[in-house]
């Protein structure tokens, strides 16, 4: 498939991306660094390129209820929101899971209040994890915009109906411009296809009740048929992503593998920090050491035994936070993969960084690899450590 | 009433059959109940009006509907039938809250 070379910031890819879909309705409110996305969306429906129907509401709240109603109407719909409009949402967040809407939704990762901090950290993303989204992350505005495509076909296909989030970092992916290859509309269209919903509250001859009260005699029956859902997501993720690889030449899988075949020492992380990451991987190699990268692309569901398998043997294993889980022992993604890790002995330890848009650099990557050298010879290190940060 | 296994469900909890709220019996959340006391009863329909549940029978087979008695499958004991019910006869209303005892 012959596919357009474009400079564009990650907003803008994604806002692209949503458009391609020809969805009949967007709720939002702005937020940094998210504003820029649905700012770029306004202007698609201003100049007449979109006829999606975009309600303008007075809250983060307010924007994914509106969702959820135009997801029980029928309509293919999407949000956009980031830290602090993120919690606002909350409650309703975890009502589109379990009303089993397929709203996509970008979130542009930024820090939680307080104190109040605009830049990039996954805190926002990681107080939503259980509430049974799938989150896709990204490392670019590339995988952002592939993500944003592919997170119709993952929602709407029938056996997931789940909403998805599309993670990308606040400013660092949010608003700088990126080199990337984006479908023609036609083809991203035929890739995600007409709109077909589950069920529809407009359809008067067949009524239907949704969201009613559920107490001690079927909440946990309802529960328990939502829990069952994510397996199959974790499949049909898979299954999509090869098929767009097909398309595009880009394919994805749970994780990126970066070097990891024959390595000894492994960094496990999220988002734009692989791109460090990598490149420091790269000297490293240069110099004879084998050191190697998992990047998490699903964190929900989360793969626990495609990570346990991938880490499987391994002299010495880093996990990298960038959230903290206050009076939790160690990082969201640390307390997974360690739980997925049980039974093994590979030695893991895990860091925190990056926390409200903290640079993370080379240094500290190098800091990451030099530590993980000395797991590997038999040395300890701190179970939970923290980087880039003045002591 | 018989329970749905989790299989035979519909997804994302919706309820498919519409007006399904009468096959639900929360007459067991009462404490307290009406007490119906029939020649104190003028069938003006207040408690027909006023009752949140639709508990309250009525009998629509002549040209008046009459005031039957209380659906207790339903009726949750809230009191608003006795609040509204208007003592007329005698000063006496024709519906008595009572606590409940089995």
């Amino acid at each position: 498939m012959e596919q357009k070379l474009v400079a564009l910031s990650g907003n803008e890819a994604v806002a692209y991306a949503f458009k391609q879909a020809k969805p009949h309705v967007a709720s939002a409110f702005p937020i940094t660094p998210q504003t820029e996305m649905m700012h770029k969306y306004a202007e698609f429906v201003a100049n007449g390129e979109s006829t999606t129907e975009m309600i303008l509401v007075e809250s983060e709240h307010s924007a994914m209820s509106a969702a959820v109603g135009s997801a029980a109407a029928g309509a293919r719909t999407f949000t956009a929101t980031s830290s602090a409009g993120f919690a606002l949402m909350w409650e309703i967040v975890y009502i589109a899971a379990s009303l089993r809407l397929p709203i996509c939704m970008a979130l542009v990762n930024r820090a939680l209040s307080g104190n109040i901090n605009i830049h990039c950290d996954h805190s926002d993303s990681m107080g939503g994890r259980d509430a049974g989204w799938i989150h896709l992350f990204s490392e670019n505005a590339q995988e952002a915009y592939d993500n944003a495509v592919m997170s119709w076909r993952i929602a709407e296909h029938m056996d997931v109906r789940l909403p998805v989030m599309v993670n990308y970092d606040g400013f660092i992916i949010s608003h700088t411009a990126d080199s990337l290859h984006m479908l023609p509309d036609d083809a991203a269209y035929d890739f995600i296809g007409k709109y077909k919903h589950a069920y529809t509250l407009l359809d008067v001859e067949n009524p239907i009740t949704v969201g009613p009260l559920d107490l001690t005699d079927y909440y946990f029956e309802h529960k328990t048929s939502q829990l069952a859902a994510y397996a199959k997501a974790a499949e049909v993720v898979q299954k999509v992503s090869e098929e767009y690889g097909a398309l595009t030449g880009r394919t994805y899988e749970y994780c990126e593998e970066y070097k990891l075949d024959d390595a000894d020492m492994v960094m496990v992380i999220l988002g734009s920090s692989a791109g460090t990451a990598k490149d420091v991987i790269d000297d490293y190699r240069a110099k004879g050491v084998k050191v190697g990268l998992l990047k998490i692309r699903m964190f929900r569901p989360f793969p626990a035994k495609y990570i346990a398998d991938k880490l499987a043997g391994r002299k010495a294993v880093a996990v990298l936070d960038r959230s903290a889980s206050f009076g939790g022992f160690g990082g969201p993604v640390f307390t997974e993969v360690r739980s997925a890790m049980y039974g093994q002995q590979v030695p893991l330890h895990g860091y925190i960084y990056g926390l409200g848009g903290r640079d993370f650099d080379l240094g500290q990557v190098a800091t990451v690899i030099e530590n993980l050298k000395k797991v590997a010879a038999g040395g300890r290190v701190e179970d939970i450590n923290l980087l880039g940060v003045r002591l | 009433m018989s329970f749905i296994k989790t299989k035979e469900l519909p997804e994302g909890g919706i309820i498919r059959e519409a007006g399904n709220a009468h096959d639900y019996k929360t007459g067991d959340w009462r404490t307290f109940v009406p007490q119906f006391v029939e020649e104190n009863c003028i069938h003006c329909m207040f408690c027909w009006i006023y009752c949140p549940d639709s508990a309250i029978e009525i009998d629509t087979s002549g040209g008046k509907p009459l005031m039957k008695g209380i659906i207790l499958d339903h009726c949750k004991g809230c009191g608003i039938c006795a609040h509204e019910c208007p003592p007329v006869k005698k000063g006496k209303a024709a519906l008595v809250m009572v606590r409940e005892e089995k």
